[in-house]
């Protein structure tokens, strides 16, 4: 039996209530999310805001159930195709239609996770991959998906028949807004008794067990959860970028939710954003560069792995014997 | 003449590339198994170091005039030496941590070889010619069978068998199989096991460069040709079950085959049947179909 502190995220302080260090720091992000749009290209930050999101979601996963899922694009482009195809085919408004790529999300996450979640460890890596792979060759080959060309063009709408998102700035800050719905949604469960009972599975699961709590019908609540709140960034991504592609649901993507979570720091509460954050920029400058940008994450997982396992925020929380 | 309304010429030449298939799959997945029975690690590094093998081959011929035959031999060896220091310098430091510390440093290490591979090549493959004794085919009456592709099954049918055989049957593979059970007694008897997790994974690394040499002349030499590759062979790993050195073989080869007939019958499955095998093998034998329940 592998000691506690083996476990991915467990070297991390514990998850206590709300402190606050926390409310300190969410108001600072706040502030600095409100504010950026006048300094910096408002896509580009609502690209980010998008990844965060994506990036909390599968940190649910990791960082407080302890299992490292390699597949997560799937619910980030399987939304992305609901919320586009239902806004462009059917005429949703935006708000329809992310509830509708998101609904697909939870739809997928329920079955996949139902499958993949009596495995742990490297086997629950290795199948939600396989399950991403198949998913992807499924988006190849369907019609609705639109194939190697994705869904193009898909309109942005007018949320709730009041508001005009073709304004850049507007939608801004309903991604904002968004974004800031989940964070706090996923931070919720995270301090819920909900989630100190996956923290106790994450420690040890066979004490939950015989503590009464059914470990697999939470693992699964919180896959689900989890592939919810990815799908909630990738149906909003779509609408924000018009465009629901093939990107989306590669394998490559999940790596890359794996890094930005890995690099701002497993287990933290604001770590993921902070990641998200990071990689964004970063490819942003390299996209140029070409096949580099692919050396460049791998020698981020490398140095991470190897020097850097808390991450961004849990060495800062470390230097300041916060939580964050 | 058709068999199920298909012709045979069809059905024989789908399950010709079945098998050819089958051969890289079991190549694969057993350097994967042998891996993950001692090290506890997924080698996600496995496809780039399949693209490796397959680079080796094309480099000794074209930098040192050394052919396909020499390639077979040196190639393998020489990433397995690139592997070893890998493992020495960086994946030594993590076995006292969660095992998804190891797959997460090796995926970082596949993203970078690939990436400087593209980077200097490009994403379109080089050419590497078949050799001249393989070249050509026989007609076997109901169907044509090149030479190169019949060599290919054989062989690698025969480095698997014989590392089953190793590894099941002989004393150093008693070594190896009691160290993956309990290192710390069979290190107590006095058998040095880091040097043997060491040149295992040297072993399972030089298993993929030797597919990757045989894949050459098949497909061209291109710095992707590993990367989706691998998740499928993760799939095949899972329906075996890991760390099974027969069920690695038995599967990669079946699967290969099964492939084959899903693209005569029902093309379109033909990319994800073996996940959705995967998906029944998981629901009705969780440790797939040679492991054992943990």
């Amino acid at each position: 039996m592998a000691t506690t502190d083996r476990y991915v995220g467990a070297t991390l302080p514990a998850v206590t209530g709300v402190s606050p260090p926390h409310v300190v720091a969410f108001l600072i992000m706040t502030t600095a999310l409100v504010a950026a749009p006048f300094f910096v290209y408002p896509v580009f930050l609502m690209k980010a805001l998008c990844f965060a999101l994506f990036a909390c979601a599968f940190n649910l996963l990791i960082g407080y159930v302890g299992l490292l899922s390699f597949g997560h694009a799937v619910f980030l482009g399987a939304a992305g195709y609901g919320a586009a195809h239902s806004a462009k085919v059917w005429g949703f408004p935006p708000e329809l239609a992310i509830l509708f790529g998101t609904g697909a999300a939870a739809v997928l996450g329920v079955v996949i996770g139902a499958l993949a979640i009596r495995s742990k460890g490297i086997y629950f890596a290795n199948i939600t991959l396989a399950f991403a792979q198949m998913v992807y060759f499924f988006s190849l080959q369907a019609a609705f998906t639109g194939g190697e060309d994705g869904i193009q063009s898909v309109p942005r709408g007018t949320l709730l028949g009041v508001v005009d998102l073709k304004d850049t700035l507007t939608l801004y800050f309903v991604v904002l807004a968004i974004f800031l719905v989940g964070f706090l949604l996923i931070f919720r469960a995270i301090h819920s008794p909900f989630g100190q009972v996956l923290k106790a599975i994450r420690e040890n699961e066979p004490r939950a067990v015989s503590l009464g709590y059914r470990a697999e019908q939470y693992k699964l609540l919180a896959f689900v959860l989890s592939a919810t709140f990815a799908g909630l960034a990738g149906a909003t991504k779509a609408l924000v970028f018009q465009l629901a592609s093939l990107t989306d649901v590669h394998w490559t993507m999940s790596g890359e939710v794996v890094l930005m979570t890995l690099l701002g720091g497993l287990g933290t509460v604001f770590g993921p954003v902070v990641g998200a954050f990071i990689v964004v920029t970063l490819e942003n400058y390299l996209a140029q560069l070409g096949a580099w940008v692919t050396v460049v994450q791998g020698v981020i997982f490398v140095v991470c792995v190897l020097t850097f396992r808390r991450g961004v925020v849990g060495e800062l929380g470390n230097l300041l014997r916060k939580s964050l | 003449m058709t068999i199920f309304g298909v012709p045979t010429q069809a059905l024989f030449g789908q399950l010709l590339i079945g098998l050819i298939n089958g051969a890289f799959y079991a190549l694969l997945s057993l350097g994967l198994s042998v891996i993950f029975g001692l090290l506890n690690i997924i080698n996600f590094t496995h496809g780039a170091q399949y693209m490796m093998g397959a680079f080796a081959a094309y480099f000794l011929l074209n930098w040192a005039g050394l052919g396909y035959w020499w390639a077979l031999l040196v190639a393998p060896i020489a990433v397995a030496i690139t592997g070893i220091v890998l493992e020495r310098l960086t994946l030594k430091r993590l076995y006292q941590l969660d095992h998804l510390y190891g797959l997460l440093l090796t995926f970082g290490f596949a993203l970078i070889i690939q990436g400087l591979f593209r980077h200097q090549y490009g994403s379109s493959g080089l050419p590497y010619a078949m050799p001249a004794e393989l070249a050509g085919g026989r007609n076997l009456g109901f169907m044509f069978l090149p030479n190169y592709r019949a060599w290919v099954i054989v062989f690698s049918l025969a480095v698997c068998l014989t590392t089953w055989y190793v590894i099941e049957r002989t004393r150093l593979g008693s070594y190896l199989r009691a160290a993956t059970e309990n290192p710390a007694l069979v290190q107590a008897f006095g058998i040095n096991v880091p040097r043997m997790i060491t040149l295992t994974y040297g072993f399972g690394v030089g298993l993929a460069a030797l597919a990757g040499v045989l894949a050459a002349p098949i497909y061209q030499v291109n710095p992707l040709m590993g990367a989706d590759l691998i998740i499928v062979v993760f799939a095949v790993v899972v329906i075996g079950g890991l760390g099974s050195i027969m069920g690695s073989i038995v599967t990669g080869f079946g699967l290969g085959v099964v492939e084959g007939f899903t693209k005569v019958f029902y093309p379109e499955a033909s990319n994800t049947v073996i996940f959705v095998i995967m998906a029944v093998v998981l629901l009705l034998r969780p440790a797939g179909l040679f492991g054992r329940a943990s």
